[in-house]
């Protein structure tokens, strides 16, 4: 016989799939969106993303070295959360704000929590958040000058189209869905977006579960409080404008955001369609799918919570009768 | 076409072209052979011969424990040399009768029986004493499954063709070669049922069975041939039954009490071979197979026959194989020793050059869902395990913890190589033995 046999619980067999895998898709669907804002914005975007992206990756290996940890950085995940918060960024900001963005995102908002899989709030929108917060003028200067100025349709007005559209102007769909607008890196084309997010789902990565519902919902929540009637061009310019393709196709989904029940998914696209839907048409600003997602994220427990499914074969009522059969 | 399924399962590398084509050969028991005492569910067989004694192929040498066990059979004539402990799969000693063989390969005389002129008693009675146990692997006594407390309220008798292991390929090489038996045996089972029906459920990868097996049963109004659609575990018992009826049963009962008894199709064959030849269960198929494996086939294998030699008539195996596996890939044991004898229950030695365990380390989990989509049980796996590496005994259980059927699909599909399956099995061991105890 040969030399010593291993031995371990079945299965002994193990499919192909891997957690680098999938982070590794999440970052090619991303690309034809991030390519495109690189085209538009010019070079300068392209720093912003790379540094965005180095500095997450640079994070996480630094704070897994000093706490002594096993260092994760090969599964991927820092490389999507930087490359993430960059497309979340106004085309000229200045350099060092992703930078700051990606190491709070990683530090504060993934590895303070646990590391992968524990964090309670997807990364780069927390810090998303936090620089909005902290840098409002930085973030929310969307100028455009030079090179962009050549492919930008409207370059006079300060805003973005969706502010423009909340401030009672009629929104231009065609550059709004093949994204030669004003807006943060990667959320401008919508077309990108969903090339890439197709992509994802044909490839089994995510589930069509959550971008469809929510979308749909913030659909019916636009048409009805709106203030335009049954409009679809307006609905399209909103479905279109802003961040919420974006934020429906790729943070939405997160895994480790997202609840893991079905039925909680179900909930958790009408829970975020209607945030945003509030936030967009009752709230101060023209943009909400990040505040309705990382609101969403916080009741995520609580979703699961009340959506474990029933095992197979079990009649629902089994608490009735005290000890389960 | 829409075949018949359930919700859940994954679809993992078949395997089975290695020794699908493979007809089934005779193995040649050697020197020594080990019959366990215990091959079936619930109490040993007590050993009914002596050191020195004489015996003869088909002599039992251990009766029945109580009603719910099974005599055992040697399927070699030779001389008792005395019981001895011996490994068995799943890594336990277990006490093993022991006979050297004397190669004359003497036979006992089988009563063979026209079994439409026998009452239901006698068929049973001679399926309980020619020791007939489940061969999928779990090993309950087939007399014991046929006989529930009402026997009117049988609807279906299924015939688990679905052989849904990968890799395993002796249940087709049955239904290839054996079609008549396998028909013959179902039709016996009926006949013990007023009301039922016979369904012989076969995954669609084994369009080749489902032909045998129409021919086999042409003309039988009371059988059909139900093909399900390829997916692990289509072949768990409580799936099977789902799929073909639409019936869902949970661990705490029996498939008896969905109308319905499931028997795989090496048992019903053995079926047909006590009531109707008067055989008792002593030999069965075994597939040797694996990237390992010099010669992968499949080998009718007298019951105590030891690993290793199985493996050397079948051509033995490459150097620096690391992995050797006594069943399937999903459910089968990894076992360190090739001193195993063969048991009523062993489908198959599956040997691999790698192993995919050890070469997958397990990482975070991220919540992707990956195993709540595959489980049969429409559990959560990943929580559950959480919950039982936390020894959070509660929990576990009111998520359903125990309507686990220990499938292996979360395991085997989770990217960041999660050991789940492992630790929930652990679980409900433990929750199982506290019952015990309780009771």
């Amino acid at each position: 016989m040969a030399g010593k046999l291993q031995v371990s619980s079945s299965p002994h067999i193990r499919s192909k799939m891997t957690t680098s895998k999938i982070m590794m898709a999440v970052v090619v669907a991303l690309l034809p969106a991030a390519v495109y804002g690189i085209w538009l914005n010019g070079g300068h975007a392209a720093a912003v993303l790379i540094l965005s992206v180095l500095s997450a990756v640079l994070t996480e290996f630094l704070y897994e070295k000093i706490v002594g940890r096993r260092v994760t950085i090969s599964d991927g995940s820092a490389i999507v959360t930087g490359l993430l918060l960059g497309m979340n960024m106004p085309p000229q900001i200045a350099l060092w704000i992703p930078v700051l963005g990606s190491v709070f995102a990683i530090l504060v908002v993934k590895q303070f929590f646990g590391g992968l899989g524990q964090n309670f709030m997807n990364p780069a929108l927390g810090a998303r958040c936090f620089l909005m917060l902290s840098f409002a003028g930085h973030m929310t200067n969307f100028d455009v000058s030079g090179y962009a100025a050549k492919h930008i349709v409207d370059t006079v007005s300060g805003a973005t189209p969706l502010a423009n559209i909340k401030a009672g102007e009629t929104g231009d769909l065609a550059s709004m869905f093949f994204g030669n607008i004003k807006g943060t890196i990667g959320e401008t084309s919508a077309l990108m977006i969903l090339i890439g997010g197709i992509f994802l789902i044909v490839a089994g990565i995510i589930s069509w579960r959550i971008p469809v519902i929510y979308l749909a919902t913030f659909s019916v929540f636009a048409l009805i409080f709106g203030g335009h009637g049954f409009d679809l061009y307006y609905l399209a310019c909103e479905l279109c404008g802003g961040g919420i393709m974006l934020g429906a196709f790729f943070m939405a989904t997160d895994y480790v955001t997202r609840p893991i029940t079905v039925k909680g998914q179900y909930i958790y696209g009408i829970l975020l369609g209607v945030m945003t839907g509030i936030f967009r048409i009752f709230g101060g600003s023209a943009e909400g799918t990040s505040y309705a997602i990382i609101f969403s994220n916080l009741l995520v427990p609580l979703i699961e919570r009340s959506t474990i499914p029933a095992g197979f074969g079990i009649v629902k009522e089994k608490k009735k009768g005290g000890e389960a059969a | 076409m829409g075949f018949l399924t359930f919700k859940g399962g994954v679809h993992p590398n078949d395997g089975k072209s290695l020794s699908k084509d493979q007809a089934i050969q005779n193995a040649v028991a050697g020197d020594k052979l080990y019959f366990s005492v215990s091959q079936h569910i619930g109490a040993p067989a007590k050993p009914i011969v002596e050191k020195g004694d004489h015996v003869l192929r088909g002599q039992m040498i251990a009766e029945a424990g109580g009603f719910v066990s099974a005599p055992v059979f040697s399927s070699v004539s030779g001389t008792v040399t005395g019981i001895e402990k011996m490994r068995m799969p799943a890594g336990n000693l277990m006490d093993c009768i022991v006979v050297e063989n004397d190669k004359k390969n003497e036979e006992i005389e089988y009563e063979s029986a026209d079994w439409h002129s026998l009452s239901k008693d006698e068929i049973l009675d001679r399926i309980k004493k020619a020791g007939v146990v489940g061969m999928g692997g779990a090993g309950f006594p087939t007399h014991v499954k046929l006989s529930p407390k009402d026997p009117d309220a049988i609807d279906f008798i299924q015939v688990n063709g679905a052989e849904c292991e990968p890799y395993l390929t002796s249940d087709y090489r049955m239904m290839m070669e054996h079609p008549d038996r396998v028909a013959e045996g179902l039709r016996i089972m009926l006949s013990l049922f007023p009301h039922a029906k016979g369904q012989i459920c076969i995954e669609n990868n084994k369009m080749d069975c489902v032909e045998k097996m129409q021919k086999a049963t042409a003309g039988d109004p009371d059988i059909e041939v139900h093909v399900m659609k390829t997916k692990y575990p289509q072949g768990a018992e409580r799936m099977l039954i789902y799929a073909n009826t639409g019936r869902s049963i949970n661990s705490s009962m029996l498939p008896a009490d969905a109308g319905c008894i499931v028997d795989n199709i090496a048992t019903v064959a053995a079926v047909y071979d006590a009531v109707a030849l008067g055989k008792p269960l002593m030999e069965r198929i075994v597939t040797v197979t694996g990237d390992a494996a010099n010669h992968p086939g499949n080998y009718l294998t007298p019951t105590g026959m030891l690993f290793s030699e199985l493996i050397d008539q079948a051509g033995g195996l490459k150097e620096g194989y690391e992995k050797l596996i006594s069943g399937g890939p999903m459910m089968g044991f990894s076992v360190f020793t090739t001193q195993i004898p063969v048991t009523k229950t062993s489908g198959g030695i599956l040997a691999m050059m790698k192993d995919e365990v050890a070469a997958s380390e397990p990482s975070a989990c991220i919540n992707c869902g990956r195993c709540v989509s595959a489980c049969p049980e429409h559990l959560i796996p990943t929580r559950l395990s959480v919950y039982a590496d936390h020894n959070e005994k509660e929990r576990f259980m009111e998520n359903d913890g125990m309507e686990c059927c220990e499938c292996g699909s979360c395991t085997f599909v989770c990217p960041a190589k999660r050991q789940l399956a492992q630790s929930i099995k652990s679980m409900r061991k433990i929750c199982l033995a506290d019952r015990k105890k309780k009771k």
